[in-house]
This record gives structure tokens, sequence and C-alpha cells, in this order.
């Protein structure tokens, strides 16, 4: 059976509003929900690093005399909540997948454009539900985990706020997911394959995966926890006879594949971005795709090892280390193959290049805690310390935030018209880097010293290096701004940008910039070499 | 910006498998399952985990009943085979013994969900009596706001395979094959709960 697509039906253009306010709409063009995406994820990336901010500024001493106790727990509940349901989960998968998943299978939208508003109309309200629960006998104070007994025994509403907007970020995510694995299997252009999409299409493939395979149960394990904290049952209360490891199972069945949810995205974006300015064939494409996948499978058996604290038994700590040392092996192969991309290439050095190579610094070092947190007896003694603290951070924020960065420096030229100012963007790679080693570097070293995370209060012998870490933290909350003048100057008077500044041959730069309502002003073109840099471009086209 | 609706031109150009693709509604529905079922494998897992760790106090050991589950997994198995009857009927292009179809699988999802509050009603425990009270009615409350939407939908495609103006034909029968699909997914999972819950 075939459905005949009758472009008035699908976008209702004429009904869509023009303009600026299309971006407040329920638009369902994929470009539009792209961009809402990002714009209102970068909002929440505000806030949450106002709360970061408020954070490192309680710990440059070591009394709790910035803000009591109690408020520090919600503002660092807050601050992961946020940073990683409404802004690094949305932004790399639903900004970036919108723009960019079309374009590279060759379609005119999503496969399913309405699924798709309604994803993206679920992240605000319950953003701003989650924001707005300070209000309400304060927030959520158990942490972005949520363990009880904690999340049962804390101030209730706060809590109850927490999980129905994490249940409807959940939900979001899922139906995103949903509608990239249908885009990305079933959307295709004719004469497309699999083996010739461009990578970032396979890293979505593969997190939309985890998302549809794990999102699920956190979704049953918060309505279970949503029970013990309404009903007065007893799942995850030891008191009426439950079992808080169950929860920890079932959350971190989630939440440990949502660490790559969280980077197999920008895994996919940093392959886009290396070859176009290295000037070279991504390296080993087949090996990346295997990799990907082979995270994907591993991701979802090593979640106890977030675990080996919780009375875990000895087989289970030894399957659960070995599983998330293989893990080391499809990451060691993507590094090399980006370290191989660039080797050799006609490297420019701009903003967009800069991040990245800042995320390859910043995610190997990274990966090396991480498999050093995957060994027992190592993870036994870090438990809950700094170190965790500064691994996780080297990650998400020197891993992903970095590619979120170098994404928008590389298509700003494509979903604006106009060039960013590469000056602004080279200070603005400069502080960030400066300031996210400054800031997580000597957390490792608090870390392997025994400071705990999650207390407001600390041992003065901790202080210096403290007092370090927050200084970095202040050059982050610096570096946002010549970022932010750069995109509000670059967005009117930037240098116009052409359609293919780069000179790419991805196929979203072989439309106009910005690109028109449905894509590609007639057929959609064939780009069986994404990468084939280096080779005479008249033969590609 | 140029627009496709206002550009013939471009319109003319685009070729037939662009305006033309295979309906992968269904396989986005399959998806959707697939999520839906690890939701009920989270609680599976979290109950069979209770049972193995979490052993009850002697006196709150209780054995279900099996007459009433069994006579639920027979309607809901039932009512699979009816729904399937509903189809065949629909794709005859015969609207209204599909609908008559249609309306009795609604009334075995209807009997189904009667039983199942009877048996609540009778059971001596309450949801927050012991761990294995909670799972009980978690899991199969769970399972219930299932059976409950999908009489709610099986209802709404039947009034719309009347057979003056209904949408539901033998051109249009994605509804008809949604819903069911969705139905016997309901279906398969009572027969796991049934097993893990009832015969373990």
């Amino acid at each position: 059976m075939t459905i005949s697509i009758d472009p008035q039906k699908t976008n209702n253009e004429s009904l869509q509003p023009k303009g600026w306010l299309r971006y407040f709409s329920f638009s369902l063009d994929h470009k539009v929900i792209g961009i809402q995406y990002l714009v209102c994820g970068f909002l929440f990336y505000l806030i949450g690093g106002t709360l970061a901010s408020a954070i490192r500024i309680e710990l440059a001493s070591p009394m709790s005399d910035f803000m009591p106790r109690d408020v520090y727990n919600q503002v660092l509940t807050l601050h992961g909540t946020i940073m990683i349901f409404l802004w690094i989960v949305p932004v790399v998968n639903g900004a970036f997948g919108n723009y960019l998943i079309p374009f590279y299978v060759g379609a005119r939208d999503m496969a399913f454009p309405r699924l798709n508003a309604v994803a993206f109309w679920l992240i605000p309200p319950s953003g701003l539900m989650l924001v707005a629960s300070y209000f309400v006998e304060g927030a959520a104070q158990a942490g972005w985990t949520a363990y009880p007994p904690l999340s049962i025994t804390t101030p209730q509403s706060g809590q109850i706020i927490w999980i129905l907007s994490v249940l409807l970020l959940g939900g979001s995510s899922i139906f995103g997911g949903i509608n990239f694995i249908a885009t990305i299997i079933k959307l295709r252009r004719p004469g497309l394959k699999l083996m010739q999409l461009p990578m970032y299409c396979w890293a979505m493939l593969g997190t939309s995966l985890l998302v549809v395979l794990s999102t699920p149960v956190l979704a049953g394990t918060l309505i279970l926890l949503s029970f013990d904290i309404i009903a007065n049952t007893g799942f995850f209360n030891p008191v009426l006879g439950g079992n808080v490891v169950v929860y920890q199972h079932l959350f971190w069945f989630y939440s440990h594949p949502a660490v790559y949810i969280m980077v197999l995205p920008a895994f996919g974006l940093v392959s886009e971005i290396l070859p176009v300015h290295a000037r070279k064939p991504l390296f080993g494409y087949t090996t990346m795709v295997f990799s990907i996948m082979g995270i994907v499978v591993l991701g979802l058996v090593v979640w106890a090892h977030h675990m080996f604290t919780s009375g875990t038994p000895p087989w289970m700590r030894l399957f659960f280390t070995i599983a998330t040392a293989f893990i080391a092996v499809p990451t060691g192969i993507k590094f090399f193959n980006w370290v191989a991309t660039l080797w050799g290439g006609k490297i420019s050095i701009n903003s967009a290049m800069l991040f990245s190579c800042g995320f390859i610094i910043n995610f190997v070092f990274g990966g090396i805690t991480g498999v050093a947190l995957a060994q027992v007896p190592f993870d036994i003694h870090v438990h809950d310390t700094y170190f965790v603290v500064a691994h996780f951070h080297y990650i998400v924020y020197g891993g992903t935030v970095f590619i979120i960065f170098s994404s928008i420096y590389h298509w700003f030229p494509k979903v604006t018209g106009k060039m960013l100012k590469e000056k602004l963007g080279i200070l603005h790679f400069i502080i960030t880097f400066i300031g996210f080693n400054l800031c997580f570097a000597p957390q490792h070293w608090l870390g392997l010293n025994g400071m705990p995370r999650r207390v407001a209060e600390y041992d003065p012998q901790f202080q210096f290096v403290n007092q370090i870490s927050s200084l970095g933290a202040l050059l982050m909350a610096i570096s946002t701004i010549p970022f932010l003048i750069n995109v509000f100057i670059s967005v009117r008077n930037g240098k116009n940008a052409g359609d293919n500044p780069w000179n790419a041959l991805t196929p979203e730069w072989l439309t106009s910039s910005p690109p028109p309502v449905e894509n590609w002003e007639g057929e959609a073109p064939l780009v069986e070499e994404p990468y084939g840099y280096g080779k005479e471009i008249s033969e590609q086209t | 910006m140029t627009t496709l609706d206002s550009s013939k031109e471009i319109q003319k150009n685009n070729s037939e498998v662009n305006e033309k693709h295979e309906d992968f509604r269904m396989f986005g529905l399959i998806t959707f399952l697939i999520a839906d079922g690890m939701t009920f494998a989270g609680f599976f897992a979290a109950y069979l985990t209770y049972k193995a760790v979490n052993p009850l106090p002697d006196g709150a050991i209780y054995e279900l009943e099996l007459p009433i589950p069994t006579l639920n997994t027979i309607l809901l198995l039932v009512s699979s085979a009816t729904f399937h009857k509903a189809g065949k009927a629909l794709l005859k292009d015969k609207n209204s013994d599909s609908q008559k179809w249609l309306f009795f699988t609604a009334f075995l999802g209807i009997i189904f969900l009667i039983c199942q509050l009877f048996e609540y009603f009778h059971l001596p425990f309450g949801l927050t009596d012991n761990l294995f009270a909670s799972t009980f009615y978690a899991l199969t409350g769970f399972h219930g706001l299932h059976v409950t939407l999908g009489t709610l939908m099986i209802l709404i495609i039947a009034w719309q395979s009347r057979i003056n103006g209904g949408r539901l034909t033998s051109q249009n029968m994605f509804p008809l094959e949604a819903v069911e699909l969705y139905w016997h997914f309901v279906d398969g999972i009572w027969v796991v709960l049934f097993i893990i819950l009832y015969l373990l």
C-alpha cells in the first residue's frame, strides 16, 4: 500500500505562520522543530549552568554559607536533571537529529511529522514544571538518580513533580526515537544504501534503539516509585519489605544506556565535522558502523557497574567489569579512526574544528577514567566521590557539549545563511577549554583523596583545590558571553555564507542556505560517497 | 523562501518516488509496541526479583484462585480470534459483519475488565498489604489499563466501520490493522502475565 503525499497536507504550509513566529507554532517542518529543540535546550542550558555556578560558589568555601544544605541538594538535583533531560538529550538527539536526518536519508521530512511536533512540545511544559517545583515546598532533593529511600523520605511534592516531568521527557524521547528509526530505515531515498549513509544516521539509529529499549523501563520504574510516594506501597521501601537495589537495577538499565544516548550522537556529529575540515574521507567507515552497533549491544548489559557498592554479588561484579571493559574496544576503534581521519589531512583551524579536537582530547581522558572506574577494587575506593563527578563531566561536557558547540559552528551557515565570526568562536573555544579543564581536572584529585560528592560541606584541607575548580567554572560561565554575542551579531549582520561555505559533500550542503521548506527544489540528490574528499568534486555530481 | 505548493514547476519535477512512499505507520506502531513491551519487561523483572530475594513472611503467603484468571485468558484468546474475523470480513467488503465482530470483541474486552474487577474485590489483600500484593496490583492494573484503552479503540473503529459514511473500508484498513496488532499484543502480554503471576 502506498500513500500519496500532498505537500499542502503534510506541511499545512498555507496555515503555518512565517518568519520568526513559526518557531513558536506547532510546526511540522523538521527544520523548524530542530531549531525549536536547540533554542529551547539552550535556554535550559543557561538555567542549568546558573545552578552549576551556584554549586561552585557554595563549594568555594568548606562551610555551607552560600545556601542552606537542603537548597544545595535541590540545586544539584535540578542541575543534573535539567542538563541531562532538557539540554543534552533533546539537543544532541532532537535538535541535530531532526535537522539533519531527513537531509541525510534524502527525504522531505521525518517519517511522522505530527508525532515529531508532539515530541518537541512535551519538553517546554515539563521543563517549566521542573523549574517551578522549586516554589512548591522545595524541589526534588534526591539527585538526578532519585534513589529510594532518599526520594521517598524527602518532601514529596517536589519529588512527584520531578517524576512527572521526567516521565513526560521520557515520552518525548521515545516518540523521537520511534520517528528516527522509521525515518532512517523506511524513508531512505530509493537507491541510497544503508552503508552509504553519513555516520550520524548510524549513530542516531543506534541511539534510537537504545531509547526505545531502555526508556520505557525507566518510565515503569518511576511509576512504581510514585506509587511508593503517593500510595504508600513498599516496592522500594525496606521498612515495608521492599528492595532498594531493585530500583537501582531498573534505573541503571535506562540510565547507563542514557550515557550512550547522550554521547553516541556526538560520535556521529564529530564524524561529520572532521572529514569536512580535514578534507579527507572518514577513516574506517565500516568499523565505525560496527563499533556503534557494538556499543549499543554492550551498552545494554553493563548497567550494574554503577552498583558495585550496593551489595552486588561477586559473579555480577565480575561479569559487569568485563562487559564494561569490552566497551573500550569499539570506543577505542572510533577514537583511532578520528585521529586517522585527521592524520595527513589539510586541516583548517576554525571554531568547529577546534571544538571537535577539544572533544577528542577530553573524551579520551574521560574514557580512560571510565575504564578505571569499571574495575571493582578501584571503583569501591572512589565510589560517590568527586572522581565520578569528574569522569562524568569529561564525558558529557568535554565530550558531548563540546560537540554541540562544534556542530553549531559547523551548521550555523546552513541554518541561517550567515557565517559566525571566527575570532569570537576561537575566543569561545579557548575560554571553554581552559575553564572546563581547570574546573574538572582537579576534581579527579579531590575524589582520589576522598571528597564525597553531593555534599554542601567538606573537609577544609580541600579548599584550595575546590577554589581552582570554582575558578574554572567561572571561566566556563564567562565563555557563554562571546558565544551569545557571536550568535546575535552574526544572525543579523554575519557575512553571507553561500550554499556550501565548507565545500562539504554531505547532502544537506547540496541545497540552498537556509534550505527551502521541502528541503530540495526538485528531486533529492543521491549522495553515494558522503566522505569522498580528495577526489574531483565533479566525479561526485 | 520557495514553497512547493505555490510552484507547479517544482511539483512537476518531483519524481514519483518523492510523492509516494511505502506505508510505514505499521512499522512505527511495532516500534512503539516493542517500547511498551519493555515497560512490562521491567515490571516482570522486578516481580521475579522480588520473588527470588524478598520472600514474604509465612502468614502473608496466599495462593491465588485460578478460575477467574483462566476464564479471562480464554476471553482474551477468543477476542483475538473474533478481531481477526472482523478484519477478514472487512477485507471482503462485508462491513456490517465486520462491525458485528468488532462489537463482539469489545464486549469480550468489557467482560474481561468486569471479571478483573470482580477478582480485585474478592481478593483478601489490598494494594499496600505486602510486596506481593503491590506488585500484583501494579502488573494486573497496568495490563488492565491497556485492555481499557484497547476496548475504547475497538469501539471507536467499530463506529468508524458503519456502512454509511464510515472511514473504515477495505481500502482503508490501517485503523483496524493497527488496533488489531495492539490487541494481540495486549493479549500476548496477558498470557505471559498469567503464567508468571498465577502459575509460577
